[in-house]
């Protein structure tokens, strides 16, 4: 429970309320004491990584994105369309690696709903993908150039009636939402309603409902699972909620990756108008789920901000403004910001370094960038961890990965701050190399 | 050459560099001169992208300006009866299993105006349909892309199936989660970090 006055706190007081209220196992269900003190200790060892105390050894975390299917022979297709037999799956993936000491989040997915709704941006295991395959975006201009002005004008709107009925057509129906400005006054309301009363709204609103009850379905089982891992195991969750940097947002799924890249020589200021619309979306995501969810950190992949995406002076002007804002004002409700950041960084981590963000607020786990430098640059300020490759847990060897993992804690290590993590979402590894990356994680990892 | 073109292009200024295209065809220049003028263009780009001193949204957007003149082009080169020599042949495609284009589609760009025949197979390409391609076209280099771990295995076995074609022929890898560590793993003969890479490693072997 979060105090009575949480409201009125400081962002840094915030933030330990949050934490103290995530790693707190009072009146939570676990299914015993030991599992209750393995979570206590493993949520308290994860956050004073965060808030740069030394503990007693480092954390080793992971995403295991379609890797617990590969390892328990269950389908990608199965992690959409059959919850059963993926909590099934789930379940013996958690149970053949006791070692996993937080909740690996990983692709388990509504399939129903993304066909309810007729979801287009991606491709999807068991539906238009085979059975084997992981789900995959599809590059594409989701948004037209002369659209800019909308959406910067009024984001959520132009989202709402333009943006969700392209992408889901299943709801497209709500571009005929009338204007809810109709509710203002007791003789408009009726004509409101008689609006929302149109066959496409109204279809769009019982697919939204149906959706809904099929995304529930979906949490009562998937929630089977956590249940099992986190009060059965006491494996704390890591991922609260989502965000993204807006020109990620914005050149991810909106105007895509071609698209934005000739903006930014177009139509500058329309990117950077945009970018700053979308920042206060982001930041309200990422903090209404992360404190929906009690876990106080949102997992915020960064994309196109990497090395060799743009130049410095073009991250300066396009990219780092707006994720700074939406980092600071995350902070600021006492949520973590947790940068997954993909691709290099090597060329960014002095700027970043520079902005001077609060101390022990944000979480960065890196891909390719030289750990000795994040360390350098961001050691000092935020906790940071990743960059075991994923093609070493792919095709290396037990021997290559424990050499690996024993030469990243000499760099890291040394005064708290760090977790020990792969640089991607783990869709693959062999079994002996994620094995040894954990055993290998718990030998090398102790203060 | 036409030094203003080129300028043009490789200062990312695309109204000038347009007009002025339309301008040289209109007043009788050879479409072939027009297209070599970018082709230039567009390798003072790439070696600015190999030294760090541009990147993938300058080598997209002259890439743009120089399909816009390429469009302009063609009708007149059809016209005069021109054609351009190629310098060898490249099959290129996203690995079984991934369906992500957009890199994929840079590097073949870039090969195309680089002056390499580019047969495109598009996304998620099985392995026989690479050998298929190269013993249809006789191409001597393959480029298999991925953007995700799971296209080690297709790559590895569209690698093996190519040697069975013809040990000689040279495949390069290049994508996401692709470094030397994969290359060796898929036995393919190069990795490459980016789209210059690609054309430097096509080149040597052309």
């Amino acid at each position: 429970m979060l105090p009575e006055n949480f409201a009125s706190l400081a962002p840094e007081q915030k933030l330990e309320a949050r934490l103290a209220d995530w790693i707190a196992t009072e009146g939570k269900p676990f299914a015993s004491p030991e599992a209750a003190e393995k979570y206590r200790a493993r949520a308290q060892r994860y956050a004073d990584v965060i808030r740069l105390r030394q503990p007693d050894r480092v954390p080793t975390t992971a995403f295991t994105g379609d890797l617990q299917q590969h390892f328990t022979g269950t389908s990608l297709g199965d992690y959409f369309y059959d919850y059963p037999k993926a909590a099934a799956g789930a379940i013996e993936f958690f149970e053949r690696f006791p070692e996993l000491e937080y909740y690996p989040a990983s692709n388990f997915e509504p399939g129903p709903v993304y066909d309810k709704v007729k979801y287009q941006l991606y491709r999807w295991p068991g539906n238009q993908l085979k059975a084997d395959q992981g789900f995959q975006y599809i590059e594409g201009e989701y948004m037209a150039a002369d659209e800019y002005d909308e959406l910067i004008r009024n984001p959520d709107g132009w989202l709402l009636r333009t943006y969700v009925p392209r992408i889901m057509p299943g709801l497209a129906g709500l571009a005929n939402i009338p204007v809810l400005l109709g509710t203002s006054e007791l003789p408009f309301v009726p004509f409101f309603f008689a609006g929302m009363a149109a066959p496409p709204v109204t279809e769009a609103l019982e697919a939204l409902l149906e959706s809904s009850r099929l995304t529930m379905e979906y949490m009562g089982q998937i929630g089977q699972t956590i249940g099992f891992a986190v009060f059965g195991q006491g494996m704390p969750m890591t991922l609260g909620g989502f965000s993204k940097a807006p020109f990620d947002f914005l050149g991810d799924t909106l105007r895509g990756t071609r698209s934005v890249m000739m903006d930014m020589f177009r139509r500058p200021q329309k990117v950077l108008a945009a970018c700053e619309a979308l920042t206060p979306l982001a930041i309200k995501m990422a903090v209404d789920a992360a404190a929906g969810a009690g876990v106080p950190f949102a997992f915020i992949p960064l994309h196109k901000g990497a090395d060799g995406f743009m130049s410095d002076a073009d991250f300066e002007k396009f990219y780092w403004p707006s994720l700074e804002a939406t980092i600071r004002g995350i902070v600021a409700e006492g949520v973590v910001p947790a940068m997954f950041v993909e691709g290099g960084y090597n060329s960014r981590l002095a700027r970043i370094a520079e902005a001077n963000l609060p101390k022990g607020a944000t979480a960065w786990t890196f891909d390719q960038t030289d750990m000795a430098n994040a360390k350098k640059f961001f050691g000092p300020w935020a906790a940071i961890g990743g960059n075991v490759p994923g093609s070493l847990f792919q095709t290396g060897t037990p021997e290559t990965m424990r050499a690996y993992v024993a030469q990243l804690m000499e760099t890291c290590k040394p005064g708290g701050g760090f977790f020990m993590a792969p640089g991607v979402v783990l869709d693959h590894s062999k079994e002996e190399n994620f094995r040894a990356w954990l055993e290998a994680g718990l030998e090398f990892g102790k203060y | 050459m036409h030094q203003e073109l080129i300028t043009a292009i490789t200062e990312m200024d695309e109204e000038t560099a347009l007009a002025l295209a339309g301008k040289l065809l209109d007043s009788g220049a050879s479409p072939i001169e027009v297209l070599d003028d970018c082709k230039a263009a567009m390798e003072i780009v790439g070696k600015r992208f190999e030294a760090g001193d541009c990147f993938i949204p300058e080598l997209i957007f002259a890439g743009d300006i120089l399909a816009q003149i390429a469009r302009l082009v063609r009708p007149r080169m059809a016209a005069s009866g021109e054609v351009q020599h190629k310098i060898g042949k490249v099959v290129i495609g996203t690995v079984q299993g991934d369906i992500h284009d957009i890199a994929k589609d840079i590097v073949a760009f870039m090969l195309d105006i680089n002056g390499f025949e580019v047969t495109d197979l598009g996304v998620d390409v099985a392995p026989e349909a690479f050998v298929e391609a190269a013993k249809a076209n006789g191409a001597k280099i393959v480029g298999l892309s991925g953007f995700l771990t799971l296209a080690y295995d297709p790559m590895k076995d569209t690698v093996a199936q190519l040697r069975a074609l013809d040990p000689g022929i040279k495949v390069m890898i290049g994508g996401g989660q692709m470094d030397e560590q994969v290359r060796a793993y898929t036995g393919a003969d190069a990795y490459g970090k980016d789209a210059m890479a690609a054309i430097a490693l096509a080149k040597g072997w052309a």
